[in-house]
């Protein structure tokens, strides 16, 4: 592996600082390879496992690092639907748009949702509690609409029971900080 | 040797055709002479296959395809035309339209876009369906290059361009869907990407997606200011094609009526760049000579700012190598502020520079702080495309083809053919061999033409002797060639005494800010880059004088004004410097 370019042992430092030595090293090893750039989903990944989400600062760390244009890797990011280029928030919010769910009223239960925390698809509230996102089909279709908040599922739940809801969440996201 | 390939033979509209194995759909219609419609293809770029346009019917496949990407077989049956074929291309464009813009007056692309020409020639005539439209912010910031999203189809070729043939990859496709969005990464401002504004993306876009930012405003007020005394230049590439603005061939030469039109614009001196590339020349020669006795060697060459913001980016460790000589532009534009304000009695500051340039990179140039004086106002007020000042000719209303032929002013408009050369690519090299030549041996030389550094290909390597020395010399343009011989340098391997490096391909002929091709032609086809360069050529032989040292005016210059050449002043006024940017490109 040779260097490219003429700050490498600066693009080094900073990536390490960005990304920590574990991705940096994975990144490096990466590097060996023949085709380096084959091993960008396999980088995103992890970047994303350990941050949440691809920032533009971790994206330009990974370009340098793993010598590949900016603009390609920040276009491969932007493409998948996997990855995230914005932060979540400590809950996600799945609202099940599956057809059984559907046909129950899950668009109203998503609407409400909106209206509540002032967000659309993909988008985290302002307080960085939530992240709401649709979901195909949860294979709970006998609790129909259902939504997921975490790890937790809820079903059958109507607009009305939506405040309820997040008020829940949010205590305890203030109990646990 | 390579093997020979395989014949394959087809029907083709019931043509019966022989071709070579691997050769496409397309190229095998092309070769009939049907010019199967295309958008996103073009011949010097990978296959996208993304716009659909170019759609064939095979006999016994059951669904269209796409001409461009499908190699044909042997006993392949191919319609290329059919009622059921011509409309399913006319749906296509239709569809395309169906969410753009419906500016097409108002556009700076009307008349030569190539959305437009298609709907047109696909027979699109009304509007079915209104799709919805994209209403994302105008990118105008850079000073060279304003992106426009909403005008763009995702053919994908800027993105190709800028990755393939400028080794720059600051475009990409970010998104999914009906929101992609083409721009540099994480769609920031032009001028914080690697972009290197040599505005190739605004050359290969077929609709507006891309443009230069306008000028001609700015040049229109001065004119139009009493105050003011409005000096334009105009470089060599520009004589060569702006005639193809107004129905000429390529490769016309068209400097008296181009001087005339500026005249009649009403420009109150028009001096030619073509006097700042000898002086460039006889700067740049010294500078070798010093740098063959003390280095660094090699001498790269500094007159495209393509480049120059390129090696920036993406080589900043070859800043020595650079030649310290400012473009030809910039030192005439230096000397217009100086030399000629001092003769003609003018207030340096009541002189407003044009500068015509068959380059957006220009503007961006002009703009650089060395390049300005020490109180941050320009040296070159404003920079204006070959496609701007076409424009404020038809503007203006001049049948530009029946224009008498004018002459450029004294004192900064007699240069030789060497500078004539400096537009296209080997150019600069070839100028300078004919100056270094002399300067080396003493004696005047016969020998006139280097055709060996006339690097139409995009790359040449070759021994050049000049008395007892043996010079090692490299061209390049496009970028992508250029990393070729820069990674060599880096990588100290070969030892070369001179590099020249123009961006864009072909040179300055095939510049960001040169003519639309005409319609049916592709932009930066080789055939018209290389008629542009005959064009140029063609002056160069024509001249009496045909190198730097014989200029007269150059002479007096000196004599006059700035001493010798590499002297104080000379290096005041003529000479620059550069350092690394980021962010740092990745080549």
């Amino acid at each position: 592996m040779s260097a490219t370019t003429d700050n490498w042992p600066e693009v080094q430092a900073a990536a390490r600082t960005v990304l920590g030595d574990e991705i940096a090293d994975f990144i490096v090893e990466c590097r060996g390879d023949e085709h380096p750039e084959g091993r960008l989903i396999a980088v995103l990944h992890k970047v994303q496992d350990k941050f949440g989400h691809l920032g533009g600062a971790e994206l330009d760390a990974v370009a340098q690092l793993l010598q590949v244009p900016a603009a390609k890797v920040a276009g491969a990011a932007s493409f998948y639907h996997y990855f995230r280029l914005t932060p979540r928030g400590k809950y996600m919010i799945n609202v099940c748009l599956g057809t059984a769910c559907y046909v129950k009223g899950a668009d109203q239960v998503a609407k409400k949702f909106m209206e509540e925390l002032g967000i659309t698809w993909g988008e985290t509230s302002k307080d960085g509690v939530f992240t709401l996102e649709g979901s195909r089909c949860l294979g709970t279709c006998g609790l129909a609409p259902v939504v997921m908040v975490g790890e937790e599922v809820h079903g059958p739940i109507t607009p009305d029971e939506v405040p309820v809801l997040l008020d829940r969440y949010l205590k305890q996201a203030k109990e646990e900080g | 040797m390579a093997k020979k390939k395989k014949q394959i033979n087809l029907l083709i509209d019931g043509f019966p055709v022989t071709v070579p194995e691997g050769t496409t759909i397309m190229e095998a219609a092309d070769g009939l002479g049907i010019h199967v419609p295309r958008l996103c293809y073009h011949p010097d770029l990978s296959l996208a296959g993304s716009c659909r346009v170019c759609i064939v019917e095979v006999k016994d496949m059951g669904f269209y395809m796409a001409s461009c990407s499908v190699a044909v077989w042997e006993g392949m049956e191919v319609r290329t035309n059919s009622p059921e074929i011509r409309k399913a291309r006319r749906d296509i464009v239709e569809l395309l339209l169906d969410n753009h813009a419906k500016d097409c007056q108002t556009c700076e692309r009307d008349g030569n876009c190539e959305l437009q020409n298609m709907a047109y020639s696909t027979g699109v005539r009304s509007r079915q369906f209104e799709g919805e439209r994209k209403e994302l912010p105008i990118e105008s910031n850079s000073v060279s290059v304003v992106r426009n999203p909403n005008k763009c189809i995702l053919c994908g070729r800027c993105v190709r361009v800028c990755a393939e043939i400028q080794g720059v990859y600051n475009l990409s496709q970010h998104g999914r869907g009906f929101n992609t969005v083409v721009g540099p990464a994480h769609l920031k401002d032009m001028d914080d990407s690697v972009c290197i504004q040599c505005g190739q993306c605004i050359n290969v876009c077929p609709t507006a997606a891309f443009q230069e930012k306008i000028s001609t405003s700015e040049v229109w007020r001065a004119i139009a200011d009493p105050e003011m005394h409005v000096v334009v230049q105009t470089a060599p590439a520009i004589r060569a094609a702006i005639g193809e603005g107004f129905g000429m061939p390529p490769g016309t030469p068209a400097t008296g009526q181009m001087i005339t039109a500026l005249r009649r614009l009403g420009f109150d001196a028009v001096f030619d760049t073509d006097l700042g590339a000898d002086l460039t020349i006889i700067e740049e020669a010294h500078e070798l000579l010093g740098r063959i006795k003390e280095g660094p060697l090699p001498m790269i060459t500094s007159c495209s700012p393509g480049w120059i913001s390129f090696m920036e980016k993406f080589y900043p460790t070859l800043i020595p190598h650079a030649s310290s000589c400012k473009s030809p532009m910039s030192m005439l534009s230096a000397l217009a502020k100086t030399f000629y304000a001092e003769r003609k009695g003018v207030d340096p500051s009541k002189i407003f520079m044009v500068a015509v340039m068959p380059c957006v990179a220009k503007k961006y140039e002009a703009q650089r702080p060395e390049h300005r004086e020490e109180d941050g106002s320009p040296i070159t007020d404003a920079v204006i495309t070959t496609r701007e000042l076409i424009w404020m000719i038809k503007c203006y209303g001049m049948r530009f083809t029946d224009l008498p032929e004018g002459e450029f002013d004294a004192p900064l408009g007699l240069a030789t053919g060497a500078g004539d050369i400096f537009g296209t690519t080997g150019g600069v090299m070839e100028a300078t061999l004919r100056a270094a030549t002399e300067l080396v041996t003493g004696k005047p030389v016969d020998r006139l033409e280097f055709t060996e550094v006339r690097a139409v290909e995009g790359l040449r390597e070759t021994y050049v002797a000049i008395g007892e020395h043996n010079l090692h010399v490299g061209v390049a343009n496009g970028l992508q060639n250029a990393k070729t011989l820069l990674d060599k340098v880096v990588d100290g391997k070969e030892q070369f005494h001179v590099i020249e490096v123009m961006a864009c391909p072909g040179g300055c002929v095939g510049g960001g800010g040169q003519p639309y091709p005409p319609r049916g032609a592709n932009v930066l086809d080789p055939e018209i880059l290389r008629k542009r360069a005959g064009a140029l050529y063609q002056i160069d032989e024509g001249k009496e004088l045909r190198k730097s040292y014989e200029n007269p005016a150059i002479s007096e210059l000196y004599d006059e004004f700035l001493g010798t050449p590499g002297s104080d002043k000379a290096h005041q006024l003529l000479h620059t410097h550069y350092h690394a940017r980021t962010p740092r490109g990745i080549r």
